[in-house]
């Protein structure tokens, strides 16, 4: 396979991930929360656009702010209701709480959508350009992804909210002393973090086919990006995920997919002991 | 001349582009007090961190009882026998202050068993002051009570050589002569002590000699009326009319 | 904690009775209460005293059941191939111990459960050797049902009972003490004398190597493993539960939350399959919420009943 080609498609590949991953990344690095639901926020958002386009005929762009909405009032709400009142409790407790919810969500997903795969199937074509062949759907797939992604970004930057978020983020009780409600911060960012989750599960669903059993996959990728990348960060995420992506791309073509994954784990694995702040740091604050 | 308990020599440490510790070096004679002084951001802290193997040096050495160790690290400080405080104080929260000093007894100390370890504590905790507080658990404590178990933990690791850092920072009056009087009870016991202090009435009542450090050097030592006279030092750190004042209070 | 070993003998002496007296299916339910009991207790050395959150009791167990069914296949006595799995799981431990006790918190847990999917993964893909997803059969033992059953039962009962021995010891001598200064403040009990990083490791290996050889009775007991059923990433979670459930850094608490969770189970599998996961979950919300101790965590104010059963070591643990 050309060069060029697996290249190009680490970095579709990559966009994608850094958007599955931007969402976790920040309210981990704001909360402190890894937050187990990820994967199924992901998932959910893609049956939602899947069941969305299939009986109400909305096109996966247009449903995309509705999901996005949705989830987002989902996240809030869980953070704000349950997820706040532990916050402060060690890892193993927020991690156990937010892997139980998990569980309730997987289960109700599973009995109400089923584990057939689903997906949005646009059959846009497909573009040639230099020899590399790209899928159009996973195009603009991509260019979503990354608008999101940016968005997200300028947000963090420019917006009141942003700026109360990162100042969390850098430290909890000063920014408290600055007047900042740092509960409702908390449930905002949840918010949005769910929101990216179902957002990139909607584009997901465009290009790849969607099932519950993919929940768990998308969490493990989510995990190694910000490993690579670092906490809290959109660049890093961004990075992160192209890194992986390209990884992915590369080690899928010397010895197959399916131990691409294996590579992805192990790489993180080899990160966690020799510099667990990812490859960035804690630097890239935005 | 007796031989050095602690020898520090050309010790350095850089973090990142800051040379926090610059080409230290002197040494601690048994038995003595040393006031350690300097103003903030001097060093003073990442120099005992040096000495107990918290950080490693960039260059240089330590020597302690004649061996080198350099790349010692801290649990092994400590068993050797080279016993530090916190400026920050660091207990083990929610364990019971007879715990706490018992910790030390065992570990360093290294007590023959739990039991032994506890008898000590107790002694340790009533040497200190806080033998009605054994069973309360060290996060109920104020201030003034764990910079005391502090002292009390350090004390339980049978220490040769004592580094205390800012014991008395937060303390009122009379806490701070209290202080005084267990601090000199620990040196009359055979502990060398070299003390880090902002407050200067305690570094010149207890210090035999004082070290002072200013931007990771060592820019004077010597004892203590020629040291608060050093130009340098009072450039650096005390400010002229507190020196002048000090040489009023010493002359009159 | 006297009368806590004696409420534990006396029970276990209970559980010994069960296959004289009750049909197969308790024996089955009362192996499994074992098995639990034995991983839970396990777990806390690492989990509770060490205060280090891992999600890698899946893994030791995983490797121990693949190398006990490996040694079987290669015609060794179970006995000593449940031996040799926990030689393999304890080496494991020791050597990626160094490495991944360096991480803390968040961290730690994901390197813990990372440890998990790698060897999950590598079960699969080395189909040569594991037979990858189509799993590995192992020789079942003969005898006929009854036997078969209490030989299990016999087996985890006394792993359960190793594991909890185990306990006690730790919790009685200075590692005890050690691993419980380095849960509150690690660098504080680097200060006081404690060689950290080999009281860690030798805590991930203890946590580590029983598993291995409940792993490896597992496998001779359901006579066939595959690489999703022996690295359950649903086993690593329900561990920690089940130790949170009766009160971690406690002698007694992982064995009494491993048999209400497992009994628990039962009862919600048999009623609502659909469900059970969901279930599950609502129970650990709710755990956690309501008792953040664990039951032996309890601060009942009229009744002291810890005082009362003198079930809990004498250092309190708040979490």
């Amino acid at each position: 396979m050309d060069v060029l080609q697996i290249l190009v498609n680490g970095l579709m590949l990559g966009a994608l991930y850094a958007c599955i991953a931007v969402g976790f990344s920040l309210v981990w690095g704001v909360l402190n929360v890894i937050n187990m639901l990820h994967g199924s926020f992901i998932v959910l958002g893609g049956y939602l656009a899947f069941f969305a386009w299939r009986d109400l005929g909305v096109h996966p762009l247009l449903s995309l702010v509705g999901i996005a909405a949705l989830l987002f009032a989902l996240g809030w709400a869980l953070q704000y209701g349950l997820i706040n009142h532990i916050v402060a409790r060690p890892v193993l407790t927020t991690l156990t709480l937010t892997f139980g919810l998990d569980m309730i969500v997987y289960n109700f997903m599973t009995l109400a959508f089923t584990a057939t795969p689903r997906r949005v199937a646009l059959d846009l074509g497909v573009l040639h350009a230099l020899d590399v062949v790209v899928p159009v759907d996973r195009i603009i797939a991509m260019v979503l992804a990354l608008a999101l992604t940016a968005l997200l970004f300028l947000v963090l930057r420019t917006s009141a909210l942003g700026r109360a978020i990162v100042a969390v983020r850098m430290d909890r009780d000063a920014a408290s002393l600055m007047g900042i409600r740092v509960e409702r911060i908390y449930a905002m960012t949840f918010g949005i973090g769910a929101l990216m989750a179902g957002a990139c599960g909607s584009l997901l669903a465009v290009v790849y086919p969607v099932t519950t059993m993919m929940a768990d996959q998308f969490l493990g990728k989510a995990f190694v990006v910000c490993v690579i990348g670092g906490l809290g960060s959109v660049p890093g995420a961004l990075a992160g995920g192209l890194a992986l992506g390209l990884i992915e791309s590369v080690s899928g073509h010397l010895v197959g997919p399916q131990h691409a994954m294996t590579i992805g784990f192990s790489l993180m694995v080899l990160l966690l002991m020799t510099r667990p702040t990812g490859l960035l740091g804690t630097q890239g604050y935005e | 001349m007796s031989t050095a308990v602690l020898e520090v020599d050309a010790l350095s440490r850089a973090f990142g582009g800051v040379q926090a510790v610059d080409g230290v070096s002197f040494s601690l004679h048994p038995g003595e007090i040393v006031g350690l002084i300097g103003p903030n951001g001097a060093g003073k802290t990442t120099l005992v961190n040096l000495v107990t193997g918290v950080v490693r040096p960039s260059s240089g050495t330590v020597r302690f009882n004649g061996c080198d160790v350099t790349r010692q690290r801290p649990w092994q400080a400590a068993r050797n026998g080279l016993a530090r405080t916190f400026q920050v104080v660091q207990p083990f929260p929610e364990m019971t202050v007879l715990d706490n000093v018992a910790a030390g007894a065992l570990f360093a100390g290294q007590a023959a068993s739990r039991a032994d370890a506890h008898a000590q504590a107790r002694d340790h905790l009533s040497f200190v002051g806080l033998a009605g507080e054994a069973h309360r658990p060290a996060a109920a404590l104020p201030l003034p009570g764990r910079k005391r178990l502090e002292l009390a933990k350090s004390l339980a690791m049978k220490p040769k050589v004592l580094l205390l850092d800012e014991v008395n920072a937060g303390l009122n009056t009379g806490e701070v002569e209290h202080a005084l009087k267990l601090m000199r009870a620990i040196a009359d016991r055979g502990i060398t002590i070299l003390i880090i202090e902002h407050l200067m009435k305690v570094v010149l009542t207890l210090s035999q000699r004082i070290l002072v450090l200013h931007r990771g050097k060592l820019v004077s030592q010597g004892d203590p009326k020629t040291v608060i006279q050093d130009p340098v030092v009072v450039e650096a750190y005390l400010g002229r009319k507190f020196a002048e004042r000090q040489m009023k209070l010493a002359d009159g | 904690m006297k009368r806590g070993i004696a409420i534990f003998i006396a029970l276990t002496a209970v559980m010994a009775a069960v296959p004289f007296v009750a049909d197969n299916y308790v024996v089955r339910l009362c192996t499994f209460l074992c098995m639990y009991a034995a991983l839970a207790l396990s777990w806390n050395v690492i989990g509770g005293y060490a205060g280090y959150p891992s999600f890698s009791t899946a893994g030791f167990f995983g490797l121990g059941a693949y190398a006990g069914a490996l040694m079987q296949h290669a015609g060794a006595n179970p006995v000593v191939s449940w031996l040799a799995a926990t030689v393999v799981v304890a080496g494991l431990a020791v050597s990626i111990g160094r490495f991944i006790l360096r991480m803390k918190g968040h961290y730690f847990a994901i390197g813990s459960l990372a440890i998990v999917e790698v060897l999950r993964l590598v079960a699969s893909s080395w189909a040569s050797l594991t037979g990858g997803g189509d799993g590995l059969n192992v020789p079942i033992l003969q005898g006929g049902p009854d036997f078969v059953g209490r030989v299990f039962l016999f087996s985890m009962m006394a792993m359960m009972i190793v594991c909890f021995a185990m306990t006690v010891l730790v919790d009685r001598t200075r590692l005890g003490f050690g691993l419980r200064c380095i849960k509150q403040n690690e660098d504080a009990a680097d200060m006081v004398g404690i060689d950290v990083t080999s009281y860690k490791t030798a805590a991930f290996a203890l946590s580590a190597m029983f598993c291995g050889t409940i792993g490896a009775i597992y496998a001779s007991w359901v006579a066939y493993i595959d690489p999703s059923d022996a690295f359950s990433t649903l086993l690593s979670l329900k561990i920690p539960v089940m130790t949170m459930l009766g009160g971690p850094g406690t002698v007694l608490g992982p064995v009494v939350g491993a048999w209400i969770f497992v009994v628990l189970e039962e009862m919600i599998w048999a009623q609502f399959l659909e469900l059970n996961r969901a279930i599950l979950g609502i129970v650990i919300v709710l755990l956690i919420f309501t008792l953040p101790g664990g039951l032996l965590g309890l601060r009942l104010p009229a009744w002291n009943w810890r005082a009362l059963v003198g079930l809990r070591s004498r250092i309190p643990e708040a979490q």
